[in-house]
């Protein structure tokens, strides 16, 4: 029986639960040294220098590192999506000349203990010039340098003619929309714990995730070190989100340092450092308009957006902007199309991205503008969908728009067939009836629904290594990555039902670069698409290679025999002459191995419908998130619990991103949410039952699993549902603009109507 | 802060004797005095909970005691809850019902449970979600952690 498609229990599990897990504070070495940042407390200034008198005379001082020591090391590049140009916004791993927001490293503090470590950062006093800052990213372009504004990119995607669509509208119909800036947030915050090996000269950094193999060429190329100079290993990684594992400076630093001093070098981050320091995202202002004919359908949709860079442009380049463009039209036929992104510095954390980068924002858009298509027309909002949604005939659908390198084709999919589908399995009617009954009663109850299309499997490469060793165990090792996700299950599901194992024997290893090569990582829901398409074709050859082994010692043709548990056996006597595993291992000379690289142009795209059920309590003005309800066709899920369990995840990271999340800054630029108190993430008394429906119409045949992502199907629409959801429990449609929607927003509106 | 303080209690039904400043966390002490990793620091400010252990069978932070406060008392952690190779049920039912991910909250929650379960065995599902409101996970929704948990409450009843 086929592994795939099973809920099979996840093999990383058993150390996690006994706390055996190795996360990155939990790495130490001998003779370790601690690294403190300190950070600057403006948002904008002219860094003129540092007393640093009280902080040397202190006992335990080991050395203490301004950008002047650090000068020779270049800022940090671009792992995706760079556009000419953006070089000059890069960060410089310790400030050199200028502070540009509030948590940027100017300075490093070296001493065995970290509380120590912490007690002399304190005596580090930056004296800085403070200006003013930029915060506002629709404001015309502020001096970022001499000759430099705050404008680092403008992002242009467009086709068809948009002119004729809008002089041929019936309606017009604009809107201005705001999403508030959020981040991942894991629970575990970054850590990097860089240890020279004299002996070999290498360099070994822990804590290392996400994209292990970019970094360590990053570090190699900015430290000059050699090739092979140094490894990244990946350990338990508590949570990633897409903001953990990026190349931040402090990983540049940490292994520098543990070089420069030859020690070993650990840096982990504190909450308040993660939540002014890693990566934010999602911050953006549209404004939108869509040319409609009397039906409703979408004949031109024209958006500009200003996107809150932050302060400098990190490793993402421009890619949360490029896929808010590339994404916006989602399901829709939309025939003619621009978008235009402003990539606007900011005197604030930098940014990158968060979970569905640009499609939680675009979604939002692009669904409050149906929404209040239909409204303007006095349609069913359901109805303006069907009539807009790109119809099952038409794919593969040629977006003609292009992304992360690859053109946008819409792959497989019957956006219609799957929403009326969903709509009857979760009882849309019945709900509608029962929410407008108790509007009646007096309740603020309200239904909204999201549609969405998401993509998946970014190439271009994995490659796969799969060993069958001499004591019958196997071993895959990839270039994949694990944030937490069930990587390790998936993979050996897939490998074992590719040989005809149980998943037992299979160990899968992952983000160590002195394993394998080169490998992508994990990111973009690509894992499952990517690394399990390797998996699949390294697992054919390996049982190819073991049948042709174990064939020449039965003395069988190889196609007469098969694979079964740990044993080789001949297909038409189950009880007759077999081998084990391991006995084909050694007659092969020890071990049996098998190569495997998947490459592909284009990314997959699964799609889904999110609906949420409100309740508006008057008097406290919060949203009460009633009933969650997410439809995905995922093409073919490997492991339907885990797939599941992502989008579980996922929705309820986007309850807390419509509801509760925001990094607030003052007008000085100083970051408000910088503790748990401040920033406030959902805890299990904000979350509703969350309902999975989770389709297999639609398997693609851009890999041989015909497999799509899981990954950011939770979070896509969950801003657009809870809006819709929030306007119609008021019976005012159009009436939410900006998320989240906090009391005190919800609290403006209320006081509107009155 | 360099005087150290001599701190006496039980890890586990172990006896430990840790030397630590007075201003060093239980958290801290856990983790590096007695090399007991498996207690995680996700906020050191009291909010998420994933440092949460059992002091003297109460669910407490350990980012906001004092080691030397747990003087005299009993501490219980995540890697005392199995025994041997056999899960404790809630170990079990995080795992059977997949209420972990990336694992860094889990034992926390999983100490949490242990603590209201075992104070109160016959829990409702209402109050059971108040008390692991305590707790913070950004992986899993919460969902098969509530999952988990009532089937281990079964199964502890049994």
């Amino acid at each position: 029986m086929s592994l795939i498609g099973r809920s099979v229990r996840r093999l990383e599990d058993r150390p996690l639960l006994v706390g055996a897990g190795k996360f990155a504070a939990d790495i130490r070495a001998p003779d370790m040294l601690t690294m403190r940042v300190v950070r600057s407390p403006i948002a904008f200034g002219w860094l003129t220098g540092f007393n640093l008198d009280e902080a040397f005379a202190h006992p335990e001082t080991v050395a203490i590192w301004t950008g002047a020591d650090v000068a020779d090391i270049p800022p940090i590049g671009f792992r995706l999506t760079p556009v000419p140009g953006l070089e000059p916004y890069r960060q410089p791993v310790l400030a050199q000349e200028y502070v540009r927001y509030v948590g940027e490293p100017i300075a490093l503090v070296f001493a065995a203990d970290p509380y120590t470590a912490e007690d002399i950062a304190d005596l580090v006093v930056p004296e800085i010039e403070p200006m003013a800052p930029c915060l506002d990213p629709t404001a015309p372009p502020s001096e970022f340098a001499p000759g430099l504004d705050t404008e680092a990119a403008l992002i242009t995607k467009a086709y068809g003619d948009l002119d004729a669509a809008f002089a041929d509208a019936h309606a017009v119909v604009e809107l201005e929309l705001i999403c508030g800036r959020h981040s991942g947030v894991p629970l575990e915050t970054r850590g990097a714990i860089a240890v020279p090996d004299m002996a070999s000269g290498i360099l070994r950094m822990y804590g290392a995730a996400k994209v292990p193999h970019f970094n360590r060429q990053t570090i190699e190329t900015m430290l000059g070190l050699p090739p092979g100079g140094i490894h990244l290993h990946e350990g338990h990684v508590g949570g990633g989100f897409g903001i953990r594992g990026e190349l931040y400076p402090e990983d540049v630093l940490a292994c520098a340092a543990a070089l420069r001093l030859g020690r070993p070098v650990k840096w982990i981050e504190d909450r308040y450092e993660h939540l002014m320091t890693a990566n934010q995202s999602r911050g953006q202002v549209h404004r939108v308009r869509a040319a409609v004919d009397e039906r409703g359908f979408i004949l031109g949709l024209d958006d500009e957006f200003w996107f809150d860079q932050g302060a400098y442009i990190r490793t993402h380049g421009v890619t949360v902007p490029d896929l808010t463009a590339a994404m916006l039209p989602g399901a829709y036929v939309v025939p003619a199309y621009r978008s235009v992104g402003h990539v606007r510095l900011t005197n604030k954390t930098p940014c990158g991205t968060y979970r569905a980068p640009g499609r939680f924002e675009g979604s939002f858009v692009r669904e409050r503008l149906v929404d209040a298509i239909a409204d303007r027309l006095g349609l069913d909002p359901i109805e303006v969908r069907r009539i807009n949604f790109i119809p099952k005939t038409a794919l593969p659908f040629r977006r003609n728009l292009e992304t992360l390198g690859t053109d946008i084709v819409y792959d497989t999919g019957d956006y219609a067939g799957m929403l009326d589908k969903f709509l009857h399995s979760i009882g849309w009617e019945a709900l509608r009836a029962n929410a407008a009954r108790r509007r009646q009663q007096g309740e603020l109850v309200g239904l909204g629904l999201g549609f969405f299309v998401e993509k998946s499997g970014l190439g271009p490469f994995d490659d796969v290594r799969i060993v069958l060793e001499s004591d019958g165990r196997i071993e895959v090792v990839t270039g994949a990555a694990s944030l937490g996700q069930g990587v390790e299950t998936v993979m050996a599901q897939i490998c074992a039902d590719g040989l005809g194992t149980g998943i037992d024997p299979i160990r899968v290893i992952h983000g160590q670069t002195d394993r394998i090569a080169r490998g992508l990582g994990a990111f973009a829901s690509r894992v499952t698409v990517m690394t399990g398409a390797a998996v699949t074709m390294a697992a054919e050859k390996l049982r190819h290679e073991m049948l042709a082994v174990a064939g020449r010692l039965l003395q069988t043709a190889p196609e007469l025999l098969s694979v079964a548990g740990d044993r080789v056996i001949v297909n038409d006597a189950p009880d007759g002459p077999s081998l084990a595993l391991a006995a084909v291992a050694q007659a092969a000379g020890g071990e049996i191995a098998a190569e495997a690289t998947f490459t592909t142009p284009h990314m997959t795209y699964p799609y889904g419908v999110h609906v949420a059920q409100i309740r508006v309590e008057r008097d406290s003005c919060a949203v009460v998130v009633e009933r969650f309800f997410v439809g995905y066709d995922i093409g073919r899920a490997v492991n339907p619990m885990l797939v599941e369990g992502q989008i579980l995840g996922g929705a309820v990271q986007g309850i807390g991103a419509a509801l509760m999340e925001e990094f607030v800054y003052d007008d000085a630029g100083q970051p408000l949410s910088v503790t748990f108190a401040d920033y406030l993430m959902p805890t299990i008394a904000e979350v509703p039952p969350i309902e999975v429906a989770l389709f297999e119409d639609a398997p693609t045949p851009l890999n041989p699993l015909g497999v799509k992502g899981a990954g950011e199907a939770g979070i896509n629409a969950v801003g657009a549902a809870i809006a819709a959801a929030v306007d119609d429990a008021l019976g005012r449609p159009g009436a939410v603009r900006q998320l989240p929607i906090t009391p005190s927003r919800l609290h403006a509106l209320l006081r509107q109507k009155d | 802060m360099t005087d150290k303080i001599e701190v006496n209690f039980t890890v586990n039904g172990q006896p430990r004797t840790v030397r630590v400043e007075p201003r060093r966390t239980l958290g801290d002490a856990l983790r590096e005095d007695c090399g007991l990793t498996g207690t995680h620091l996700g906020c050191e400010h009291g909010v998420c909970g994933a440092c949460t252990v059992l002091l003297d069978d109460a669910p407490v932070r350990s980012c906001l005691m004092f080691a030397v406060q747990a003087e005299g008392a009993r501490v219980r952690t995540v890697e005392g809850l199995a025994d041997g190779d056999v899960l404790h049920p809630l170990q079990q039912a995080f795992w059977d019902h997949h209420g972990l991910q990336c694992g860094f909250c889990t034992p926390g929650f999983l100490m949490l449970a242990v603590g209201v379960l075992e104070r109160e065995p016959d829990i409702g599902e209402a109050e059971l979600r108040e008390a692991l409101s305590s707790n913070l996970c950004r992986c899993t929704g919460y969902q098969n952690i509530l999952k988990s948990v009532l089937a281990a409450a079964a199964q502890m009843r049994k």
